[in-house]
């Protein structure tokens, strides 16, 4: 089971809290994890991950253990804290915006 | 008792505006969708409560919703909140997956237009900026979008799919974004003529098609737009608007980036209306609902300076069909007033005495109860408001 944190906006299109957990198949990666949330969360479907491309969205960043992954290979596994569930994968929205 | 719906898009969500017949009193509801820019909703002709909604961000990408209680619930078309993944058997709705056709068929090689430098572009999608609805069939609706193409879903929303043709069109490849993005944001749907369908882009020009949208047709001359290389081009004009009367389908009227303007044979040719307004420059235009030659636009100074000439916020109406203006002032800010109203922000009622409506960038919506003699404010405080539909309700 990992943890996943939310930005408010996906909170409010999934009806769900800000961290939610998932059960994600091994080996356990930023894909697997993001797939896992839209199985879970059918409404975030093209919400973090583009339609098509299956790329991440430019105002999207992914944070495990304080460190930005978002340009790391998504299909690179995730640290053994996040696999283990004391540490929580962070999707962040962009700072910027009015 | 008649009731008045007027639905509007804002910046940071969507407002539901309810009044009676009087249209003195108004209950305000929202915001939906806190936070999120709602570029547009409609409700469908053939039940009003059937609503669809364009939520838009730029950082997490389109989303279409849907409402079938007129605005109290809504719902993403298909997936509910909380459905649990239909898995492999059953594919999920994709209600907010606007792919462009890239098939061999139809879609090739529509892989690129015109960036603002010349130089090719892909196209990319980025916001659906206008929702009709069909006259006929609730779950049949038409997307415009960003980039400029037209999609259509005929399951309510659930699945779309792009009318490539449009696209497809020999110019597409020179079509260019307007200041605001290569938009389609004006669609037109003759209910004489059901497979009739007028759209305008931002800056490539309007089109029509006569067979349902597969083949189309510029509908550009008479256009004269000084600030192209060719002013009388088949493509390029920025066209803001157009407006048609459903009891005379064949007479369109048409907001230009600069220009009124007036066609009487459904877009095949187009002369001049402007007259003695005091700027030609605006976005929206709207037909009165029993007069099909009178009409309204809001000038705007200028296509640099985004607000009403003389910082008075002034509706004009010609009644007709053009070319005579007359300033419509009363209950409208006369100093000091340095809005903007948007192309999708102008709508009118059915009612006998005939309601015009339209918002500003600066959060007020306006009401006229008496065809733009008088005007009320209906909100004075929302968000920049982007879009405005009104419904008549039985």
């Amino acid at each position: 089971m990992i943890r996943v944190q939310l930005p408010y906006h996906l909170r409010t299109l999934a009806h769900c809290e800000a961290e939610v957990e998932l059960d994600v198949p091994a080996p356990v990666t930023a894909l697997a994890a993001i797939e896992a949330l839209e199985r879970k969360y059918p409404t975030l479907r093209g919400a973090v991950l583009e339609h098509d491309t299956r790329k991440r969205r430019p105002k999207i960043r992914f944070f495990a253990c304080k460190e930005d992954i978002s340009h790391d290979s998504m299909s690179e596994p995730l640290a053994e804290d996040i696999v283990n569930g004391s540490e929580p994968l962070m999707i962040v929205g962009a700072i910027s915006g009015g | 008792m008649s009731k008045i719906r007027i639905l509007a898009g804002t910046r940071k969500g969507a407002f539901i505006l309810t009044s009676d017949a009087e249209r003195r009193s108004w209950q305000v509801d929202g915001p939906h969708f806190g936070g999120w820019e709602i570029y547009h909703m409609a409700g469908s002709p053939v039940n009003p409560d059937r609503l669809y909604a364009s939520q838009t961000s730029d950082w997490f990408g389109q989303i279409i919703q849907r409402s079938d209680d007129g605005g109290k619930t809504w719902q993403q078309p298909g997936t509910p909140a909380g459905t649990p993944d239909p898995g492999p058997e059953s594919p999920p709705a994709e209600s907010n997956k606007f792919a462009y056709d890239v098939s061999e068929e139809t879609g090739k090689p529509l892989t690129t237009h015109q960036w603002y430098d010349g130089t090719p572009h892909p196209w990319e999608f980025k916001r659906v900026w206008h929702l009709e609805p069909c006259h006929s069939n609730a779950d049949v609706v038409y997307a415009g979008v960003e980039d400029a193409a037209l999609f259509r879903s005929s399951d309510g929303g659930e699945n779309w799919s792009e009318l490539a043709g449009l696209r497809g069109h020999s110019t597409g490849m020179q079509w260019q974004p307007g200041a605001g993005g290569m938009c389609l944001h004006t669609i037109l749907l003759d209910k004489n003529f059901p497979e009739r369908i007028y759209v305008a882009i931002s800056a490539a020009g309007a089109f029509r098609s006569d067979d349902g949208g597969t083949t189309w047709r510029t509908i550009t001359n008479g256009l004269v737009s000084d600030y192209i290389p060719d002013p009388t081009g088949e493509i390029g004009h920025c066209v803001h608007r157009l407006g048609m009367h459903p009891s005379n389908p064949d007479v369109l009227f048409m907001q230009k980036h600069w220009d009124v303007m007036r066609s009487d044979d459904r877009g095949e040719n187009w002369h001049e209306i402007s007259g003695n307004l005091p700027s030609d420059f605006g976005f929206p235009i709207a037909v009165h609902a029993h007069e099909p030659n009178t009409i309204y636009v809001v000038p705007i100074k200028s296509d640099s300076e985004h607000y009403p000439p003389e910082g008075k916020l002034r509706v004009y109406r010609s009644r007709g069909g053009g070319d005579e203006w007359e300033a419509l002032t009363e209950g409208l800010p006369q100093e000091n007033c340095y809005v903007n109203v948007l192309r999708d922000a102008m709508a009118v009622d059915t009612l006998p005495d005939c309601g015009i409506y339209f918002g500003t960038t600066g959060g007020q919506i306006y009401c006229s109860p008496d065809s733009g003699d008088s005007w009320l404010t209906v909100a004075a405080n929302l968000p920049a408001v982007l879009s405005v539909e009104v419904q008549t309700l039985d």
